[in-house]
């Protein structure tokens, strides 16, 4: 009973709320998702190391202060025949956030992201067979106090 | 069930579709009293220009809550465009407009 009570307490904390509310990641043993994208998200990971600096552009904040919601956007538009966008945030529980495969759409997109905490976040634009990355590390500040 | 927001606006050859579409997006990992909310996140999203697919999208559960998609497609006013997603749990939803 008491440990229910402080877990109680503890949940009306308001910076607990807040993460919480924001929808951070919380480390678990669950398998968010289905074993396919599971896959792809670890093919990903094993690439990147070989991957070479692509001439595309990533947008996204430096400092966080919502992990919740960050803005990425990849400007590959001066690039042609763009066949599939990635995005891929080292430090999350399923480090692929999204593969977008593009037949005829221009190298441009742009979405928001969950992030668990600061981490680099890559983008992956392949062009004619190539694969590419641009990194860039984005803060997440929880309650806006240092980082 | 869920509303989709869908704004596409043709410029200069190029038509700009902004997206958002109403979603819990949760991860399976978030806990509410000690208790595991349940996965439920857009699996797959695809965009169709005049029926021809031109975005097909695997999305995982790291994207945001609400999530909030940005392209742009070679294209000019009056095309159709179309929007279909489905979730963990089988959802459909679906939204199509003519550019302007």
């Amino acid at each position: 009973m008491k440990r229910r009570l402080f877990l109680k307490s503890v949940m009306a904390g308001s910076a607990v709320a807040t993460a919480v509310g924001a929808g951070l990641l919380t480390p678990s043993m669950v398998f968010a998702n289905s074993a396919s994208f599971k896959v792809k998200s670890d093919a990903a990971s094993a690439s990147i190391a070989s991957v070479g600096e692509g001439l595309f552009k990533l947008k996204a904040p430096t400092i966080a202060e919502n992990g919740g919601v960050v803005r990425l956007t990849v400007d590959a538009s001066k690039i042609e025949n763009v066949t599939n966008i990635s995005f891929y945030i080292k430090e999350n529980f399923t480090p692929l956030a999204a593969s977008f495969n593009l037949s005829g759409a221009q190298g441009y997109i742009s979405t928001n992201v969950k992030m668990g905490k600061t981490s680099q976040v890559i983008a992956l634009v392949t062009a004619n067979g190539v694969t590419t990355q641009v990194a860039k590390e984005v803060k997440v500040t929880i309650g806006g106090c240092g980082g | 069930m869920a509303k989709i927001k869908f704004k596409i606006k043709a410029k200069e050859g190029v038509i700009k579709i902004k997206t958002i579409i109403k979603h819990p997006m949760e991860t399976g990992l978030r806990k509410v009293k000690g208790k595991i909310v349940p996965a439920n996140y857009i699996e797959h999203m695809a965009v169709l220009h005049n029926g021809n697919k031109v975005v097909d999208a695997d999305i995982g559960s790291s994207i945001s809550k609400n999530p909030y998609f940005q392209f742009n497609v070679p294209g000019v006013k009056g095309d159709t465009i179309e929007l279909k997603y489905k979730d963990n749990k089988g959802k459909t939803g679906s939204v199509t407009a003519k550019s302007k």
